[in-house]
């Protein structure tokens, strides 16, 4: 019985330290962390798509409460003016989510450019719209409102071939995109202003 | 204890060699042996985890009951590896990109469990930090080495850290691409297995 209650003793000890320890290095470097991907994985889509700029939009970023999750947007400065803004959205593809970087012009309401980070399509099929830069070149200086879709379902954007599915998500992304951008649009401007 | 705290670090780097003289752990060192840095990133994240749970085993042995020792070893080893990882992901997150799901499997990675029960269990902490560190810069060297292999004959170059890279082939080599698939690695560690045996046979 002894034996019993020292290895439950034991094991709970040596698990509840390590949790601990755990859970402190992970805060500790969870900025260091979202710092890294945004240089690794997102930053050069922001890059292609905030062309022109004179600031690392990595560093001049903020956050928005949009309900329950926090958004992040990066600002682009042009000429010493706030112009640009790029942020996230994703739209259900193929294999699942289709993350999109989104850059627009604050002063014209156009997009600048559509870039997508992160998916799980088929190579060499749905994969391509992150791949065939003529794709998501379709959506550059479009205006940024109403309801994107692709050509066979009345839409503006030709899909690619052989990846409707796709083309379709990264359509309804770049639309969840504009609803973000109605929503929280007040608010951007007026956040805009810090990074004069 | 008849051997001294310099034979158990040494033995590390020959005597039992991982890969080569402990045949563990070879899941990680096939799998990622395709670049130099890959080989030695590999190795110094498991040269960390190797020490410093070998140093804490040996802290903790004669509090650790005997039938829940495995238990106490994986949740002392999980620990650290998840430690390595979250450093990685802050500090060098490119060759956490390239290193990928390997980095958390360092967990089942043998050596290191290996060495918990067989040496840091029934020994000192001073012994048994000379024990990781010799078998972790071994397995360090080892990895680095059958990288060094592959990468020469698959891409022609050499990539020992970040930028430092050298092409040393001519722009006529043809790169013998097998050498960085799988099968290239298995045959490129059983030839180098080869060699020391008969290196180690006299």
């Amino acid at each position: 019985m002894n034996e019993m209650v020292k290895m439950v003793v034991v094991l709970t000890v040596l698990s509840c330290v390590s949790g601990g320890s755990l859970a402190f290095i992970r805060q500790n470097t969870a900025r260091q962390i979202e710092y890294q991907q945004l240089k690794f994985v997102k930053g050069p889509a922001i890059m292609a798509i905030l062309k022109g700029i004179s600031n690392n939009p990595i560093e001049d970023r903020f956050k928005i409460k949009d309900g329950e999750v926090e958004r992040s947007f990066y600002v682009g400065i042009v000429d010493g003016e706030p112009k640009y803004v790029a942020f996230e959205s994703s739209g259900g593809g193929f294999g699942g989510p289709v993350g999109l970087i989104i850059g627009v012009d604050l002063t014209t309401d156009k997009i600048l450019g559509v870039g997508v980070t992160t998916h799980s399509e088929t190579p060499g099929v749905g994969a391509r719209a992150k791949t065939d830069p003529d794709f998501v070149a379709q959506f550059g200086g479009l205006p940024f409102k109403g309801e994107f879709k692709v050509t066979t379902d009345g839409g503006q954007i030709d899909a690619l071939s052989g990846a409707t599915v796709t083309s379709r998500g990264v359509c309804a992304g770049v639309t969840e995109a504009i609803k973000i951008y109605e929503r929280l649009k007040d608010q951007i401007k007026e956040k805009v202003k810090a990074f004069k | 204890m008849a051997k001294s705290i310099a034979q158990e670090f040494t033995k590390g780097l020959w005597q039992e060699i991982p890969p080569f003289r402990l045949v563990l752990g070879l899941c990680p060192t096939l799998a990622v042996t395709k670049t130099v840095e890959n080989g030695i990133g590999m190795g110094v994240a498991t040269t960390f985890v190797l020490v410093f749970s070998n140093i804490l085993v040996a802290a903790l042995r004669k509090l650790i009951p005997s039938k829940v020792r495995i238990a106490c070893f994986i949740i002392i080893i999980a620990t650290f590896v998840t430690v390595v990882e979250l450093l990685m992901q802050a500090y060098a997150y490119g060759l956490f990109m390239k290193l990928g799901i390997f980095i958390p499997l360092i967990v089942v990675n043998c050596i290191v469990l290996g060495r918990a029960e067989a040496f840091a269990s029934k020994n000192g902490i001073v012994a048994s930090t000379a024990d990781g560190l010799g078998i972790g810069i071994g397995f360090t060297l080892s990895l680095a080495a059958l990288a060094a292999v592959r990468e020469l004959l698959g891409s022609g170059s050499l990539t020992i850290w970040g930028d430092l890279s050298f092409q040393v082939m001519g722009p006529s080599f043809k790169p013998f691409t097998f050498m960085i698939q799988a099968p290239g690695a298995f045959i490129c560690l059983g030839l180098m297995l080869c060699l020391m045996n008969l290196v180690g046979s006299k």
